[in-house]
């Protein structure tokens, strides 16, 4: 189905900037329909296991709006990654580790307080730094990033902030490695 | 737009002929997949009945053909139980994500076509020139590792959702062993993606049709890898710790019935032929062979396929047959402290060569130096692994020792 949709978007004419593209609008609103939801159910669900899947979705939505974008390897990786690798070491930590979630109702609404103004505080930081640095761009739709053009671009133009993010990844899990061995 | 390998089908207007095309591709994908996985449960029990001196299923249709599809009919007739603990949302679900993911994962598979003389590999379906292949995306193989990801969660929310002890612990055990392996996996992959330069499945092949096979020019290593890593990723003997029965019953499965375990049973036969194929895709030249008779040349290349695709179809029963199957620990060892950085060596070496060619560096002087390097590395990692190992030796020695103080 994937697939299908990938060599669709390919089919497509370069539209003009002015042009409404009726076909995306539908998906991009169902996608961030289903992905609103999926988020609040998330963060409302009692099941801890559950929560996990919603993400998937919200996830698996992100990865469906990078297909819209026509940046196909973005969203296979989102796939990979997100979903494929991260969300499958959370349910490996829910599985491995299912003690007792402190569910005591003062706790419970403390925290939830807490969550509330987290998430308005990061909203209005990410959406205030994008609409500030995007402002009136437009998508260029003529040049679809490609996997060769993405490569040429991270190790090309990139290569220094990208050697610098492996590092750091590296560290933490070294570090990670170093704190969960205890026959020290 | 510019994209490499794409089916020439889509490029045109689509208009309705173009999506009749595309539903016949996916209708005929669909029912080709389960009449193979049908035929293919059945050539496994009928060789290993063989192999094991037995004469295996007899009754149903000449030899015991028609066997599957009367066990599939039973299997529908069971009563579907859900066990009172279950998680029952997930618990429905979970066989689904098994299979879906393993329905996908074909359709990226070329199973026809020309490349050779420099053929593109298409075909003429009334009047429209396309690939035999329900689609061409761009991201190729890295869609069937993203898929193959997917289908983790079967295994994973199948055991959880169960509700009871055993299907947990399988489901643990294998979604760490798929996890493990798919980085070996796609490190031998990667390997071919520096000669064929796309990701693209069609690309792959069409880069492979002067006999110039990846499986030789990549060096054998990267598809013996890729051969025991896809094995484990599949979770077949000698790699089926999943569902060891002296140890987990059934494993991941054990409280499913009916139809539901039927599920399981087809997204596991058909992950076999999909990997079987994206092997032959990636290493075999997939659908490219001699043309032997002009008159009727769109067969020959779907018949080198199916026989590249029955070799190892054969060989994964062979193995199932033949070898005794690993300890956890072992398993785990192979996956990380061999397949993983054997893989990865390789890469770094064909990389280098790569490099070397574009250069105009000596190969003579490239290959030695890189073997060099490699083996060093190689015995860095051994010295270590043997410190790691006796050092927790060292630590399980002290703990049985305080242990005996204690009592």
């Amino acid at each position: 189905m994937t697939g299908f949709f990938l060599s669709q978007i390919q089919g497509l004419d370069p539209l003009t900037s002015d042009e409404v593209l009726v076909a995306q609008n539908v998906f991009f609103a169902l996608i961030a329909l289903v992905m609103i939801l999926a988020a609040l159910k998330m963060v409302t669900t009692e099941n801890i296991v559950h929560a996990a899947l919603y993400l998937v979705i919200v996830l698996a939505g992100a990865a469906g709006m990078f297909i819209l974008l026509g940046a196909e390897f973005v969203a296979v990786t989102q796939i990979l990654v997100y979903i494929g690798a991260i969300i499958v070491l959370f349910l490996f930590g829910i599985m491995l580790t299912k003690g007792s979630f402190g569910t005591e109702e003062g706790e419970l609404r403390e925290r939830n307080r807490m969550a509330v103004l987290v998430a308005v505080l990061i909203v209005a930081v990410t959406s205030g730094s994008f609409i500030d640095s995007f402002r009136d761009a437009e998508l260029n739709r003529q040049a679809p990033s490609t996997t060769a053009d993405i490569g040429d671009s991270i190790f090309g133009q990139f290569i220094i902030p990208f050697e610098a993010i492996s590092v750091l990844l590296l560290a933490a899990l070294i570090g990670s490695v170093v704190i969960a061995r205890r026959d020290q | 737009m510019m994209i490499i390998a794409s089916d020439p089908l889509l490029s045109s207007d689509i208009g309705f002929s173009v999506v009749a095309i595309m539903l016949l591709k996916v209708v005929i994908a669909f029912a080709l997949l389960m009449v193979s996985v049908m035929l293919v449960i059945w050539f496994e029990r009928k060789i290993v009945a063989d192999m094991h001196n037995r004469v295996g299923p007899s009754l149903a249709g000449p030899w015991g053909i028609l066997q599957t599809l009367a066990d599939g009919i039973k299997l529908f007739f069971k009563e579907d139980l859900l066990p009172e603990r279950a998680d029952r949302v997930v618990f429905r679900l979970a066989p689904y994500l098994s299979l879906v993911p393993a329905f996908l994962s074909f359709a990226i598979v070329p199973i026809g076509g020309d490349f050779t003389n420099g053929g593109d590999g298409t075909v003429s379906i009334f009047g429209h020139r396309t690939l035999l292949q329900v689609a061409d995306p761009p991201v190729g193989i890295l869609l069937f590792l993203a898929l193959s990801s997917i289908a983790v969660y079967g295994v994973m929310l199948a055991g959880w959702s169960s509700g009871s002890k055993y299907p947990l612990l399988g489901s643990v055990r294998a979604s760490a062993q798929m996890i493990s392996y798919e980085a070996a996996l796609g490190l031998s992959m990667a390997t071919v993606f520096l000669f064929s330069g796309t990701l693209s499945t069609s690309g792959i092949v069409s880069g492979q049709a002067t006999w110039n096979w990846n499986l030789v020019s990549t060096g054998f290593i990267p598809f013996i890898i890729f051969v025991i890593a896809g094995t484990a990723e599949l979770n077949r003997p000698p790699f089926d710790l999943v569902e060891a029965e002296q140890e987990l019953v059934g494993g991941f499965h054990t409280e499913y019935s009916s139809i539901r375990f039927a599920l399981f049973f087809l997204a596991e036969f058909m992950n076999m032929i999909t990997m079987s194929a994206i092997a032959v895709t990636l290493f075999l030249g997939g659908p490219n062979g001699p043309i032997l008779i002009k008159q009727i040349a769109w067969v020959w290349p779907i018949l080198w396929f199916f026989l590249k695709v029955m070799a190892f179809l054969f060989t994964f029963v062979w193995l199932r047959a033949t070898l005794p199957r690993l300890r956890y620990d072992q398993l785990m060892d192979l996956g990380w402290k061999l397949l993983i950085p054997a893989s990865l060596g390789w890469f770094l070496l064909i990389a280098a060569l790569n490099i070397g060619e574009d250069r105009g560096w000596s190969t003579f002087l490239i290959v030695p130096i890189g073997l060099i390097v490699l083996s060093l590395a190689a015995l860095l990692l051994n010295g270590a692994i043997k410190k790691a190992k006796d050092s927790s030796l060292h630590a399980a020695d002290l703990s049985e020792i305080s242990e005996g103080v204690d009592q």
